[in-house]
């Protein structure tokens, strides 16, 4: 079996020990009640907070890369992302190909002139949208997204689902979507994990 | 000229004028009275002890009895820097990273300005030293407590921005790099405005007490100058030094932002 992204008793402050696998192209959705770690288990792989275990992205060991390249391969976006610029360019990384940035901004719905919106005024959708985007012209191999569309209409949160559904089967990539709502877990489907009181429970399959 | 002893008499004037002044705050019920008149006392009590102190070690001028006075003096700023933080590291580090920084630039400072500047007979003539290395450490002590205080809240709101350039693939050093800057800006502005403003908005005290004491006032401005410029460099250093370490102290060997090295100081 293939295995792009493994953890292996994965442990925090409040969290696990735990196991997980993704395939490349998967994407395996993660619930249960609120406090019970789903956040926590995503920083935690992001290595955002302190954890210790075996985290492995296509066969290399977490430990054997420097932190900033771990983090751009394996991307973490949080329910509302963090914007600390004027404008939506001063938030992007430093190297990427127009080719790349419009091919994403056709996926997130977005014209080009957006990259130079102010970010006082967008809306929370467009902030969304954009925070993905911006997360993914790093090239992740594995994105963690931690509920990436609380809070946003029907229509931006379709438009997330399916940017990151068209990324995931065109870079073979892997994702962790954190979901509430019960409806987003039938439109996504696949595998569903279930955590309470910083453990996984038996797997569920949709 | 020569310097004109003050009495006991021309003291406890002094003192009567603050005693009226604890009197009338008491009489319109602002609640300062007490502390006023506790203050004061402290500062009769205080300076008349470190009086006899440098009496005391002028009398006996010994190399051995300056460096005490010297870590003395450092161990209460360190404890000061610490006790003026809301958010403070936890254990050793919240002393030792203010301690440490203020030592390494105010003595390195007031050492060079001994040897290089001055040039007392020995280096050390606690008439000297003790004055120097006192007016450095006051200033230093407040460069990096108003530093790292700024550093600290800051982080501690921003958290979420530090956090999101981290998961973007930022370094340590670039994830808090603005919040760095504020901090250095903060520590140092007090002594820019103090050089930018001395003499025309206010005589520098060390400076107004050597004319009083009967020295020549161009002898005095020089004295200043040097003094202001020793300040400076020992503020402007030891705040970088203490900023630079704090964020990273904020951040572990992972690079992950670590706000629970961090404890609530005494005044939260």
């Amino acid at each position: 079996m293939d295995r792009l992204f493994e953890a292996h008793e994965l442990k925090t402050a409040h969290l696990g020990p735990l196991e997980l696998q993704l395939q490349p192209g998967e994407l395996v959705q993660v619930t249960g009640a609120s406090g019970s770690g789903k956040s926590l288990l995503l920083r935690a792989l992001a290595d955002l907070d302190p954890n210790t275990g075996e985290v492995r992205l296509a066969g290399a060991p977490r430990d054997s890369m420097p932190p900033v390249q771990w983090r751009r391969q394996v991307a973490y976006v949080p329910a509302e992302t963090a914007w600390w610029d004027e404008r939506v360019d001063d938030h992007l990384p430093a190297d990427f190909s127009r080719e790349t940035v419009l091919h994403l901004l056709e996926q997130v719905a977005l014209p080009e002139e957006s990259l130079h919106w102010e970010v006082e005024r967008l809306s929370s959708g467009e902030k969304q949208r954009l925070g993905l985007l911006r997360a993914l012209l790093n090239h992740p191999r594995v994105l963690l997204l931690d509920e990436p569309t609380a809070n946003l209409d029907l229509e931006n949160t379709r438009r997330i689902e399916r940017a990151v559904r068209t990324y995931l089967a065109e870079e073979e990539a892997a994702a962790l979507w954190v979901s509430h709502d019960t409806l987003q877990r039938q439109r996504l489907g696949g595998r569903i994990l279930t955590i309470s009181n910083g453990k996984l429970e038996a797997p569920a399959w949709s | 000229m020569e310097l004109i002893s003050l009495s006991p008499f021309d003291l406890s004037l002094a003192a009567l004028l603050v005693v009226a002044l604890a009197g009338v705050t008491v009489w319109a019920r602002m609640g300062l009275g007490r502390s006023l008149l506790i203050a004061g006392a402290r500062t009769v009590i205080q300076l008349l002890l470190v009086g006899l102190i440098l009496q005391t070690l002028f009398d006996h001028a010994q190399l051995g009895w300056v460096a005490l006075m010297a870590v003395v003096m450092l161990a209460v700023a360190g404890y000061e820097v610490m006790a003026r933080q809301q958010r403070r590291f936890a254990g050793l580090w919240g002393y030792g990273i203010g301690t440490v920084t203020m030592f390494i630039s105010a003595f390195a400072v007031t050492v060079l300005a001994l040897t290089t500047m001055v040039g007392p007979t020995p280096w050390w003539e606690p008439q000297y030293a003790i004055p120097l290395l006192g007016m450095l450490l006051g200033n230093t002590m407040t460069g990096i407590a108003l530093g790292l205080d700024r550093l600290t809240q800051t982080v501690w709101r921003e958290r979420r921005t530090i956090e999101g350039r981290l998961a973007m693939g930022a370094s340590w050093s670039e994830a808090v790099t603005t919040m760095r800057r504020e901090a250095a800006r903060s520590g140092l502005m007090p002594t820019i405005n103090a050089m930018a403003a001395a003499g025309i908005v206010s005589l520098p005290g060390m400076m107004t007490g050597q004319i009083l004491a009967g020295a020549p006032p161009v002898e005095a401005v020089k004295y200043q100058i040097l003094i202001m410029f020793l300040i400076t460099a020992g503020t402007g250093f030891g705040t970088l030094g203490a900023v630079w370490f704090a964020s990273r102290r904020l951040f572990d060997t992972r690079e992950r932002l670590r706000l629970d090295r961090l404890k609530a100081g005494r005044h939260t």
